[in-house]
């Protein structure tokens, strides 16, 4: 006798929570409070005198800001709501962002940095006191030097780009301080390099020169020669690039730019595929950079936290962004890790502080638990992970890996819908949507999008053979349904809190509207007083996508 | 108010696999092959989403199966403005579209394909706005709406915005990204075809800037030979609303208005003193003219020295004569789809005028989206001189925005001959 149970369906079946939950502005009731605060105890007022009134005036408020006035729990209920309205990279097989390492950041490594042994810190308190905390920072330096076997690493920037514009402002300053500040006024870069690269090179002032890849999916060298000159002040890669795919000509490419006498920047924001493997310095690098929110087990989810990590050979080390933590020799035998502060030649501060020490502290105790081999474990797993599911999705009809066709890739791959596109109609924009009905992430690609109908996928080492079976089967479902269903897939969202974004109102000034005030302001014509505050806040008025549609 | 021209043959040819279905020959090839226009159904799809939201609107078109029919059927008012004979050609479709454009259609909805937009643009370029719904055999274009459909729709919003601004259409500053004295010409009657931008917030209607789009046509008698070589024939001012017109795969209008420009100023910065400049045709030519402040003539070559327009529209001989004066360069940038900086449509740069121009004769000028869009092809030169050829071939440097360039590989199909197919 066997019980009357249906076998579960081969995809599962998700379903988000849908709160239809109001914006935190509307749920404003004048005069509720969170915490009542008390009063200034007359001591204290007569020790301390007026505080707000020493401040001076231009930054002193007229009035109080407009803020949501509601009770504690309130304010949980309405945020854990939300919270339901999301596919965050702990439920999803989140390996459908490539190019950002979504791995698995450990969560011991998150109760560590929230004890109070971290968290009750403060970067300026006095060093004698937090000999623990620097070495860390310090020992974590030594260790991504190892790792790319640069001369010195500065944990100073907090994120890829700005770890990016300080390898460009290095390398500006290193050619200002020879004379050749002048005469260098181009930087190099690749299309499929990280477009940060070519953001940055222009905002230090540069001329962009960009490559194209040729059917290898990298730039011809004589490409690259016939960019070089003696204008030439650096160039900028990535390698792997966003397709996954390993220029083996790269020390050629080092050696030919440094033959005009320019320098070469890595971009290894994302290492996973090298770790252990490859080093920048081998190949001749002078200076590159790693994102531990990437490579390093360090969560990045909503923008941040990120911290980034500069390295240098010794002929760049004066210019590394500060200040930064430094050990010093006693005469006694003993060390003391002190902060030092950047140097005449440095590039100076380009963030608060010394680095992000939250990701630090992950970062180094991800490493350590690991251990060399480990790291090195970390590459292959991912290498191979990619591998499999790179075989999976190739299956799948309509979809293909452009570049380098049948060679195997790094730790992700820029993949194409392109031919399903052409026998459907259903854009990989659509099948991105569809994908989120059975609970998974995707994304497509930067701009612009040089690979037609794009998806970027990247396993990372953390997922398993099941999990990468489970993404790349309903990536095959989607693909059906587009051929026999395709309205499915075009109306998606069905399983999903929130609907299609309305490209058309993100990309003009005039509609786009990303705060409650400026949504106020624009759609509804609501004056905003000098305080902030909207005309017409407390009213109830439509849901963004609906007032959004009715004004399309 | 809006225009009609249905092209009752155009398509005729594609389903009799004849590659197109220009010339009368062709068309009666295409009849005795069974074969049927999709013209006016497709045409009929597209005024029935303007029908849905004005029911009755009135639409300025031309008498019986080049218009009028389709209206009717569509259950619109025809405004019969011009009388075609039985047996239409191009030359009707260009003289429809005069009328309509003198009886004050303000977008012009042309049901054809290239052959079609090559007749709208021959009779009114970019005095009025127009758009194609697709229907013909060959659309390399980027002037038709991606489906009849989504034509309509861009009709009807087309609408929307005018009754929103009534007055747009006869004091229309420029759209925000188009300046005043642009592309579109200096007269009022120009600058009809740019409706104020209807803002948001206030009238809920959608903004329709135009842009000026290529029109290509391949020489169908090449095509049939198996000869893919678009050739620029004239350019029309497309309203555009993201993802609603063909092969623009840029993100948004700001990107590719914005892209152009940004090439175009690229490009001036890169213009030295006491060098004579040969602007090549192109939409991002003309858009480098309008940086420098000198007149273009559209589809020809213009010689620009020290920022003054020395010689408009000129011949081969002309050039030579110009190059022999000093130092010269000719400006030019990629035709069409199929990525050829030199031999389509600006054959005056020929062989003759590159080789008096000396170790650098080219300034290459174009948005990067323009190489995207070669999906990995190089870039192309066919001067029919192999020496010429061969000099170009390689990498070239492309300016694509200010302070921006690509190194391109340029590929020469006539010189490498046989087997090697770019």
């Amino acid at each position: 006798m066997s019980l009357p149970v249906a076998p579960k369906p081969a995809q599962r079946r998700f379903q988000q929570a849908s709160w239809d939950e109001p914006i935190i502005f509307e749920l404003s009731t004048p005069g509720e409070r969170g915490v009542l605060v008390t009063g200034i105890e007359a001591g204290v007022r007569d020790a301390v005198g007026d505080v707000v009134g020493d401040l001076p005036a231009g930054l002193r408020r007229a009035a109080p800001p407009a803020l949501p006035e509601m009770g504690q729990m309130r304010v949980l209920k309405h945020y854990l709501r939300l919270s339901q309205e999301n596919l965050g990279a702990d439920f999803n097989v989140d390996i459908g962002q490539g190019t950002c390492t979504m791995k698995y950041a450990p969560k011991v490594n998150d109760q560590l940095v929230g004890t109070p042994a971290l968290t009750a810190m403060h970067p300026l308190q006095n060093p004698a006191d937090a000999q623990g905390v620097l070495e860390i920072v310090w020992s974590t330096e030594r260790m991504i030097a190892e790792i790319s076997g640069m001369d010195e690493v500065s944990l100073h920037t907090q994120g890829g780009s700005a770890a990016i514009w300080s390898n460009i402002a290095m390398i500006r300053a290193y050619h200002e301080a020879n004379g050749e500040g002048e005469q260098r006024r181009e930087v190099i870069t690749t299309i499929f390099s990280h477009p940060s690269n070519a953001a940055a090179a222009k905002a230090a002032g540069y001329d962009v020169i960009t490559l194209y890849p040729d059917a290898d999916g990298y730039p011809d060298l004589e490409a690259l020669k016939r960019a070089l000159s003696p204008r030439t002040a650096a160039i900028m890669v990535t390698n792997p690039e966003d397709t996954g795919i390993y220029n083996p000509a790269i020390k050629d490419w080092v050696d030919a730019a440094h033959a005009v006498g320019a320098l070469a920047s890595y971009d290894q924001a994302n290492a996973n595929g090298i770790l252990g493997i490859t080093r920048a310095r081998d190949a001749g690098f002078d200076v590159c950079h790693f994102n531990l929110h990437k490579t390093f087990g360090t969560p990045h989810g909503c923008g941040g936290p990120g911290a980034g990590a500069n390295g240098v050979s010794a002929a760049l080390a004066p210019f590394l962004p500060g200040p930064r933590v430094a050990r010093e020799s006693g005469t006694d035998g003993s060390t003391r890790f002190v902060v030092r502060e950047a140097g005449e030649q440095s590039i100076g501060a380009v963030a608060p502080f010394f680095g992000v020490i939250p990701n630090i502290v992950r970062a180094y105790a991800w490493m350590m638990a690991l251990g060399a081999d480990g790291l090195r474990a970390v590459a292959e797993i991912a290498v191979l992970n990619n591998n499999y599911l790179l075989k999976k999705v190739l299956e799948i009809p309509g979809a293909s890996a452009p570049y380098a066709t049948g060679r195997r890739r790094i730790e992700q791959v820029r993949y194409s819908w392109q031919e399903l596109f052409e026998e459907t109609g259903i854009t990989s924009e659509e099948i991105g949507v569809r994908a989120s009905d059975f609970g998974m992430h995707y994304w497509t690609s930067h701009h612009p999008y040089l690979v037609p109908q794009p998806f970027t996928l990247e396993p990372t080492e953390s997922y398993s053979m099941a999990e990468l079976d489970e993404y790349a089967a309903v990536l095959a479902e989607i693909a059906r349904e587009a051929r026999e269903t395709p309205d499915v897939v075009r109306t998606a969202p069905h399983n999903q809190t929130v609907h299609h974004t309305h490209h058309d109102d993100l990309d003009d000034p005039e509609r786009w509207a990303i705060t409650w005030r400026a949504y106020q302001r624009k759609y509804f014509g609501a004056p905003v007083d000098p305080a902030g505050r909207v005309g017409s806040a407390g009213d109830r008025i439509e849901t963004g996508a609906t007032a959004a549609e009715a004004a399309a | 108010m809006l225009g009609l021209i249905v092209n009752p043959v155009a398509g005729i040819g594609g389903p009799a696999g004849l590659a197109g279905s220009d010339g009368a020959d062709v068309q009666a090839r295409a009849s005795e092959r069974g074969g049927a226009s999709r013209a006016a159904a497709r045409a009929l799809t597209a005024l029935a989403v303007v029908a849905a939201a004005r029911p009755g609107v009135r639409v300025l078109t031309a008498a019986g199966s080049m218009g009028e029919d389709v209206v009717r059927a569509a259950g619109l008012e025809p405004v019969v403005v011009t009388h075609p004979p039985a047996h239409t050609t191009g030359s009707d479709t260009s003289a429809a579209a005069r009328a309509l454009a003198d009886a004050g259609a303000s977008l012009v909805l042309f049901a054809g394909g290239d052959g079609t937009a090559r007749d709208v643009a021959r009779a009114v370029s970019t005095d009025v706005a127009a758009l194609g719904i697709p229907a013909g055999v060959k659309m390399y274009s980027p002037v038709f709406a991606v489906s009849p459909r989504a034509a309509g729709g861009l009709a009807t919003a087309w609408l929307a915005a005018l009754d929103a601004a009534p007055d747009a259409l006869d004091a229309a500053p420029a759209p925000p990204l188009l300046p005043d004295s642009g592309i579109l010409g200096d007269t009022p009657a120009e600058r009809r075809l740019t409706p104020r931008v209807a803002r948001i917030p206030e009238s809920g209607n959608t903004p329709l800037p135009v842009l000026e789009r290529e029109v290509l046509d391949v020489d169908e008698a090449a095509l049939r030979r198996a000869r893919v070589e678009p050739q620029l024939y004239g350019t029309l001012a497309v309203p555009y609303r993201a993802g609603r017109t063909q092969a623009r795969k840029a993100a948004t209008l700001a990107d590719e208005q914005a892209a152009v420009r940004a090439a175009a100023r690229g490009a001036a910065s890169a213009l030295r003193p006491g060098v004579r400049y040969l602007l090549g045709p192109g939409g991002t030519m003309n858009e480098l003219a309008r940086e420098l402040g000198v007149p273009k003539t559209p589809l020809g070559v213009d010689v620009v020295l020290d920022g003054r327009r020395v010689l408009a529209d000129a011949s081969e001989r002309e050039l030579l004569d110009e190059v022999a004066r000093g130092p010269a360069k000719a400006v030019v940038t990629v035709i069409g789809g199929q990525g050829f900086l030199l031999g389509r449509g600006n054959q005056q740069l020929s062989a003759r005028v590159l080789g008096a121009l000396g170790d650098e004769p080219l300034l290459v000028v174009a948005p990067e989206q323009k190489l995207i869009d070669l999906g990995g092809r190089p870039l192309l030169v066919d001067t029919g001189d192999p020496d010429i050829d061969a000099a170009l071939a390689g990498f070239v440097r492309v300016i694509t925005g200010q302070r921006t360039t690509s190194i391109y590989p340029v590929h020469a199909p006539e010189h490498e001959g046989e087997g090697h197919a770019p």
